[in-house]
């Protein structure tokens, strides 16, 4: 079973900056261990929302505006696909990935098929 | 007959059900089957009598029901040329025996993934064999709208893969605790009036001692449900409120307090200090007579340490006002900050009105009636009022 593993960082960002160096360190070790996990395909690591670019289609005219789809904070900041038994199995990765414990969150989203 | 019927029914449903989605793998068809099974008993079983093993007759029937149709829509799909959907498969299962899987079943309903509401209804459907419509009545909610709930909570068990097991030692206990709460929330349900939910929860808890018996909170729950439900009778009168010190003691449930004590000593010979152990020794000192105040309060103040919850802490002050007067219950009522919750202020009135701080009384009083919709909570705040204007000073 694949999901889609979605992150989102919340105040994860700024709490982090402000932890010692040796739990900013833990921090990258913990992302590095996510990705070494079985079943884990690491995403690309995804830039700042701030940066981002938000299209929509009206008219059959492309309208840009500036920033996420939705705010800042709730933008997704980061995402990687899990092969994994069940659901709980999900929710155990989900459970390791350093944003969900600094005030950020991880989305678990079954992959599906409709064609 | 009927009653005969009814009973097998109500015993075999969950098990049966249970049995089939381990099977198959999937609610809706094991859903469907089982209907089938006890729709053919129902129609057959008054006419030829009831088989020697109901449960082995209602297993094999809605097997049959179930493996009948996979091959047909596996036919129609070859014939077709698409592809099946999904993983349904056909396993062997052996006919004489069949496993208990209610457990998985229940640990499934109340996994945390699903809504405490999606909880709630697929534990008492799939368990507790209640029709959509008797779920949406006993919660009052439009049955379309409790029917969307469980389709929905059933399809994402299926989408999201939510597993079908006991979980692991690490997880057990967190997970037993998210099925006693929902079990706890079904009674609490049926104790604000709708019986049959109240019944429903004992029935469930039940169940629950007999699938995992050396669990001290799943007896706790069990014999705190039992011990409440005892004095069910005579909590109201003519449709008001009775409070406990005036419920006419010999109208309690004698029997129903001795099994509920037998499932309190059964948990503390478990070595069981858990929340419902806690809550059930106290429902069973409150059917004392007379009451031992003090070791409530005592047991209060342990629950609530275990806790932190401010009600627990209000209740310990109505057991405190009673041994060591109401002065010293109001002095930890005012340190609880739970100014909307409608029991402090209540609780609250009638410690001042014990006081003879009539004005302060009055106030409280009010104030806990703005607070309350029941009808017969609030006719209750109402008579008080009544009563004080008539004593005391305003």
């Amino acid at each position: 079973m694949k999901y889609i593993m979605l992150i989102y960082q919340g105040d994860a960002l700024d709490r982090q900056a402000a932890l010692p160096e040796d739990e900013q360190k833990q921090v990258a070790a913990d992302y590095q261990g996510i990705n070494q996990t079985p079943g884990v395909t690491p995403g690309l690591p995804m830039g700042l929302p701030e940066n981002a670019t938000t299209v929509r289609v009206e008219g059959g005219k492309a309208l840009t505006t500036d920033g996420p789809f939705v705010g800042m904070k709730e933008s997704v900041a980061g995402w990687f696909i899990l092969e994994a038994d069940d659901l709980d199995a999900a929710i155990e990765v989900a459970a390791r990935v350093p944003a969900a414990r600094y005030g950020g969150a991880v989305e678990i989203r079954p992959s599906e098929v409709y064609w | 007959m009927v009653t005969t019927l009814d009973q097998v029914f109500r015993a075999e449903w969950g098990r049966v059900l249970a049995t089939l989605i381990g099977f198959l793998g999937d609610f809706d068809l094991a859903e469907e089957a089982a209907q089938e099974a006890f729709a053919i008993a129902a129609d057959r079983w008054p006419r030829d009598g009831v088989p020697s093993n109901p449960r082995a007759w209602l297993m094999t029937t809605a097997r049959h029901h179930a493996t009948d149709r996979i091959r047909r829509e596996r036919a129609l799909a070859a014939k077709f040329g698409l592809l099946v959907a999904g993983d349904r498969v056909e396993v062997p299962m052996k006919s004489t025996t069949f496993p208990d899987e209610r457990l998985e079943l229940i640990f499934t309903c109340c996994h945390p993934a699903l809504a405490i509401e999606a909880q709630v209804a697929l534990t008492l459907r799939t368990l507790g064999g209640l029709s959509t419509d008797e779920i949406a009545r006993a919660f009052l909610v439009p049955e379309r709208t409790m029917a969307q709930r469980l389709v929905r909570a059933k399809r994402k068990i299926k989408a999201a893969r939510i597993p079908f097991r006991v979980p692991p030692a690490h997880l057990l206990r967190e997970r037993l605790d998210a099925v006693l709460a929902v079990v706890y929330l079904i009674f609490n349900e049926g104790y604000g009036g709708r019986e049959e939910l109240a019944a429903e929860a004992i029935w469930l808890g039940r169940a629950l001692a007999e699938l995992l018996p050396d669990d001290p909170e799943v007896h706790g729950l069990l014999a705190m449900m039992l011990l409440h439900d005892s004095r069910r009778e005579t909590r109201f009168s003519d449709g008001e409120l009775v409070l406990l010190g005036d419920q006419d003691r010999s109208q309690w449930n004698g029997a129903q307090i001795a099994a509920g004590r037998a499932e309190l000593d059964r948990a503390l010979a478990l070595g069981g200090r858990g929340p419902y152990v806690l809550q059930a020794a106290i429902a069973s000192l409150h059917a004392e007579v007379p009451c031992d105040w003090a070791q409530i309060a005592a047991l209060y103040g342990r629950l609530g340490r275990l806790t932190g919850s401010p009600v627990v802490e209000l209740n310990r002050a109505i057991a405190v006002a009673e041994t060591e007067g109401p002065e010293a219950g109001l002095r930890i009522v005012d340190d609880i900050g739970l100014d909307d919750f409608r029991y402090l202020h209540s609780t609250r009135a009638e410690l001042l009105r014990r006081l003879g701080r009539i004005d302060e009384a009055r106030d409280a009083y009010l104030r806990a009636r703005k607070l309350t919709d029941d009808g017969a909570e609030r006719r209750f705040l109402e008579r008080r009022l009544t009563e004080l204007a008539a004593t005391g000073p305003r």
